[in-house]
C-alpha cells in the first residue's frame, strides 16, 4: 500500500493523463467514425449521382444542390424554416423571459408555476404534434369554441402567404399555416427558456438592483438598464439552442401537419426523409442534409468561436 | 494501482470484444435469416403487414405453411409504420448490404421491376411457375405486371382495386342521385349535392397519394387502359392533349372536396362519408374493410360502391407480391413458402382476413363476402392496369415527384405548371 502511494505520487500527473486518454480513446474513435466520418460520407454522397436504389458514386459536381435550389419544394422549405425560426425564437425568448420575471417576484407557490411551465418539455415533439394537430384542427379543437364568436381560423390548413411576393418559383412571405406549428413548438419549449432565464435572474446580485434603485431608477428602468443587459449571455444561449432545434425540426412537423397543402408547413428535414426513403433520391437527400448542417453551423460556429475566446 | 490497470485493460478489451462480437452477431443474425450454418431451416418473411386484418392474414398463412412443413421455421420480420415506408427503408439498407431477407413484400409493377429486378437482385421464377402449373392460374396481365423482359420475378398473393368510389347510400337516396357512370354524370350529381349542402367528394390528402390516386383514375378514365399504360411506358408524352384534359377534370373534381382536406388522412376522410357529411370518396378497396370492420357499417345498406367514372370494366391493380432475392442460402425452402403463397389454399387463408381478393382466378368464392365475390368476378373479365399512386405504374422516384406536383396542384390549380412538372419528372419513370 505504502509502495503504491509512493509510485502514485511520483508519476501522478502522467498516470492520470494516461487514464484519461485511455478512457477517452474509445469515444474519440467512435465519434470520429460515426459523426465526422459519416458527415464526410454524406458530403461525398451529395456530390454523386446516387439517385436510384442502386448506388452510383460517379461524380456529379453540384448537380444535386443546383436542383434543390431550383426546386419549388426546397425553396418553400427554406422560406418556412426562416419564418418558423424567427417566430419560434422570438416568442420563446419573450414569453420565457416574461414568465421568468413574473415568477421571480417572490410570489407564493413559485415552484408550482415553474413546474407547470416546465412540464411540456418532458413530452416528445411527437406527442406535442399529435395533440396540437387535434387542438388546431379546423373542424374540431379550438375552432368549436372560437366559432361561437364567429372566428374560424384555418390554422395549419391555411394556404395563404402573408405579404407574399413572387420570388424564385415560390411566393415569399409568412405562410399562415406555419403559425400553428409555431404555437405548438413555443408551448413546448417556453419552459426551457423560462428555466434558463430564471437561473439567470437568480444569478444577478440583489445589490446591483438595490444600487440602481438607490440611484432613483424606477422598477421599469431597473429591468431595462440592469437586468436585461445582465441577461444577454442567457439570451445568446437560448437563441443558439432554439435555433438548432428549429433548423433541424422534423418530428413535430411530421406528426402534426406533414408537408401541408402546397408545402406551406414543409421543412428540409421532412423533405430529406421523403426524398431519400420514398423516392430513393439518396444524393438529393444527402445534399439537403449538408445544407441543413451548414445552416446550423452558421449559428453554432460563431458561438463556439466566441466561447473559446472567452475561455482564453 | 496494478489493479486499476488490469481493470482498465479488461474494460478496453471488453469494449473491443463487444464491438467485434456485435459485428459478428450482426452477421450471424442476418445470415440466420438466410439460414447460414444453423441446422434448422428458416425462412424470413419481410413485410409491412402489422395492421389489424393484414397481420391476421399473414399469421394464418404462416400457420398453414408450418403445418405443411414442420421442419422449416418461419421468421416474421414485419416492420411497422408509414404505410410501408419504414419497411422499404429497412429493406433498401439490407439489400444494399447484400443481406436480403428470404422473401419480401413488394408491389407488383415498377416497384419490383424497375427497383429490385433492375438492380439485379432478384431470381427469375419462370421454371417455378411452369412446375406449379401457374401460368394460366393468374391473369395474363397480372403476370405481365410481375415480369420484366419475359422473366417472371414474383408471386402475387392479393389484389386490391384502386378505381372504386364508395358512397353514402342514404345521402344518395335522399337527394335522388343515381350512381354516376361518366364524368358528366359525376359533375351533375356533384352540383346537386353541393346545392343540398353536402360535400360531394371527401379527400384527406395529408399524405399526397390520396390525391394522386384520384388523378390516376381520371387519367385512366380519359385515356382508356391501353393509352394509360403507354403513358407510363413513355410512349405517350405528358404534353398529350388528353393529359391536359385529365388535369382539367381533376381540377374540377377538386372543386367539390372538403376544405380541411389537408388535415385529414384517408381514414378521416372516409369518416366524412360514413357520417353523411360528404357523399363520395375515391379510395382503394381497403376502405371497404374500414367501413365494415372499423365503423360497423353495412355493405350495400349504409355504404355502396361503384367504379370510378368512365373506368367501367377496368381494374386498377394494387398487388402485393413476394419474390426470390439473389444470394440467399436456402432458395429451395423459400420456394416451398412461395408455393404455399401461390396456392389456392394459401390465398384463401390470407385474403378473406386481409379484406383483399386472391390473385388467382380459381380461388374458392364462398370464402369471401359479397363485395369480394363481385370484385373477383370483375377481376376475371376486366382490363388490368397498374396503379401509379401505389408504385406499380412507375418508379418510386417518379411517384415521389408526382406526389409533390399533385400537392402543389391541389392548391394552385395551375394546369400548365402541373403538366410541366410531370414532364420534368418523366425521365425518372
Amino acid at each position: 500500500m505504502a509502495e503504491n502511494t509512493q509510485t502514485k505520487r511520483k508519476k501522478r500527473f502522467t498516470k492520470d493523463q494516461w487514464t484519461a486518454i485511455a478512457f477517452l480513446i474509445p469515444s474519440i474513435i467512435l465519434i470520429l467514425v460515426f459523426v465526422y466520418g459519416f458527415i464526410g460520407w454524406t458530403g461525398y454522397v451529395s456530390l454523386s449521382n446516387w439517385n436510384t436504389l442502386v448506388p452510383d458514386f460517379s461524380f456529379a459536381g453540384l448537380k444535386n444542390y443546383i436542383y434543390l435550389f431550383n426546386d419549388f419544394r426546397f425553396q418553400a422549405d427554406l422560406r418556412n424554416t426562416l419564418f418558423f425560426t424567427i417566430l419560434f425564437i422570438g416568442f420563446v425568448i419573450i414569453l420565457g423571459m416574461g414568465l421568468a420575471i413574473l415568477i421571480d417576484q417572490k410570489l407564493k407557490g413559485e415552484s408550482i408555476f415553474r413546474n407547470i411551465f416546465l412540464f411540456p418539455m418532458a413530452l416528445s415533439f411527437i406527442v406535442t404534434g399529435v395533440v396540437w394537430q387535434w387542438l388546431l384542427n379546423p373542424s374540431t379543437g379550438f375552432n368549436q369554441f372560437l366559432s361561437m364568436f364567429g372566428i374560424e381560423p384555418k390554422w395549419y390548413t391555411d394556404t395563404n402567404i402573408l405579404a407574399g411576393f413572387e420570388w424564385g418559383s415560390i411566393e415569399f412571405g409568412l405562410p399562415v399555416a406555419i403559425i400553428a406549428v409555431v404555437i405548438a413548438a413555443v408551448w413546448q419549449m417556453t419552459g426551457f427558456s423560462l428555466a434558463m432565464y430564471l437561473a439567470g435572474l437568480r444569478g444577478i446580485p440583489d445589490e446591483l438592483r438595490e444600487a440602481a434603485r438607490m440611484d432613483g431608477a424606477s422598477e421599469f428602468q431597473v429591468y431595462r438598464k440592469v437586468v436585461l443587459p445582465m441577461l444577454l449571455p442567457i439570451t445568446m444561449s437560448v437563441i443558439i439552442i432554439m435555433a438548432h432545434i428549429s433548423l433541424k425540426i422534423f418530428d413535430l412537423i411530421y406528426a402534426m401537419t406533414g408537408s401541408g397543402a402546397n408545402f406551406v408547413t414543409d421543412v428540409p428535414g421532412v423533405y430529406m426523409f421523403e426524398t431519400t426513403f420514398r423516392g430513393n433520391y439518396y444524393a438529393n437527400g444527402a445534399a439537403i442534409a449538408i445544407i441543413m448542417l451548414l445552416l446550423v453551423a452558421v449559428f453554432i460556429v460563431p458561438y463556439l468561436w466566441n466561447s473559446r475566446k472567452g475561455d482564453n | 494501482m496494478k489493479k486499476l490497470y488490469g481493470f482498465l485493460l479488461l474494460f478496453v478489451l471488453a469494449l473491443v470484444l463487444a464491438a467485434c462480437s456485435s459485428d459478428s452477431s450482426g452477421d450471424g443474425g442476418d445470415s440466420d435469416s438466410g439460414d447460414g450454418e444453423s441446422a434448422d431451416k428458416k425462412v424470413e418473411i419481410f413485410s409491412w403487414w402489422t395492421g389489424a386484418g393484414e397481420e391476421d392474414g399473414l399469421l394464418a398463412l404462416i400457420d398453414l405453411f408450418e403445418k405443411k412443413h414442420p421442419d422449416i421455421k418461419i421468421e416474421n420480420a414485419a416492420v411497422a409504420g408509414g404505410a410501408g415506408t419504414n419497411a422499404k427503408a429497412v429493406l433498401a439498407t439490407r439489400m444494399q448490404g447484400d443481406d436480403p431477407p428470404s422473401t419480401f413484400q413488394v408491389h407488383g409493377g415498377d416497384e419490383l421491376n424497375e427497383g429490385w429486378v433492375a438492380a439485379g437482385k432478384m431470381e427469375p421464377l419462370n421454371d417455378f411457375y411452369e412446375e406449379n402449373g401457374w401460368m394460366d392460374k393468374f391473369p395474363e396481365e397480372l403476370i405481365d405486371l410481375v415480369s420484366k423482359d419475359g422473366e417472371i420475378y414474383s408471386v402475387p398473393v392479393d389484389i386490391h382495386r384502386g378505381n372504386v368510389m364508395f358512397y353514402n347510400m342514404k345521402v344518395f337516396e335522399e337527394n335522388g342521385i343515381e350512381v354516376p357512370k361518366t364524368f358528366d354524370e359525376f359533375f351533375t350529381a356533384a352540383d346537386k349535392l353541393q346545392a343540398a349542402g353536402i360535400k360531394p367528394l371527401a379527400l384527406g390528402d395529408k399524405e399526397a397519394w390520396t390525391a394522386t390516386q384520384i388523378f390516376e383514375n381520371v387519367l385512366l378514365g380519359v385515356l382508356g387502359p391501353d393509352d394509360y399504360k403507354k403513358l407510363f411506358e413513355g410512349e405517350i408524352g405528358f404534353d398529350d392533349a388528353r393529359v391536359k384534359e385529365a388535369a382539367e377534370k381533376f381540377s374540377k373534381m377538386l372543386d367539390y372536396i372538403n376544405d380541411d382536406h389537408a388535415s385529414r388522412n384517408w381514414q378521416d376522410s372516409a369518416q366524412l362519408v360514413a357520417d353523411g357529411e360528404a357523399a363520395m370518396i375515391n379510395m382503394g378497396d381497403w376502405a371497404k374493410g374500414y367501413f365494415s370492420n372499423d365503423l360497423n357499417l353495412e355493405t350495400n345498406k349504409d355504404f355502396g360502391y361503384f367504379e370510378f367514372p368512365s373506368t367501367d370494366g377496368e381494374f386498377v391493380v394494387i398487388t402485393d407480391t413476394f419474390g426470390l432475392p439473389k444470394g440467399i442460402e436456402n432458395p429451395d425452402d423459400v420456394k416451398e413458402f412461395l408455393k404455399v403463397l401461390g396456392s389456392v389454399e394459401g390465398q384463401d387463408a390470407f385474403n378473406p382476413l386481409k379484406g383483399s381478393i386472391p390473385a388467382r382466378v380459381d380461388a374458392d368464392k364462398s370464402k369471401y363476402d359479397k363485395y369480394g365475390q363481385e370484385t373477383m368476378e370483375d377481376f376475371k373479365g376486366a382490363r388490368l392496369v397498374p396503379s401509379l399512386a401505389h408504385g406499380s405504374a412507375a418508379s418510386e422516384g417518379f411517384l415521389t415527384k408526382v406526389n409533390q406536383a399533385v400537392n402543389i396542384f391541389v392548391t394552385q390549380r395551375d394546369i400548365d405548371n402541373f403538366i410541366k412538372a410531370l414532364q420534368n419528372a418523366a425521365p425518372e419513370m
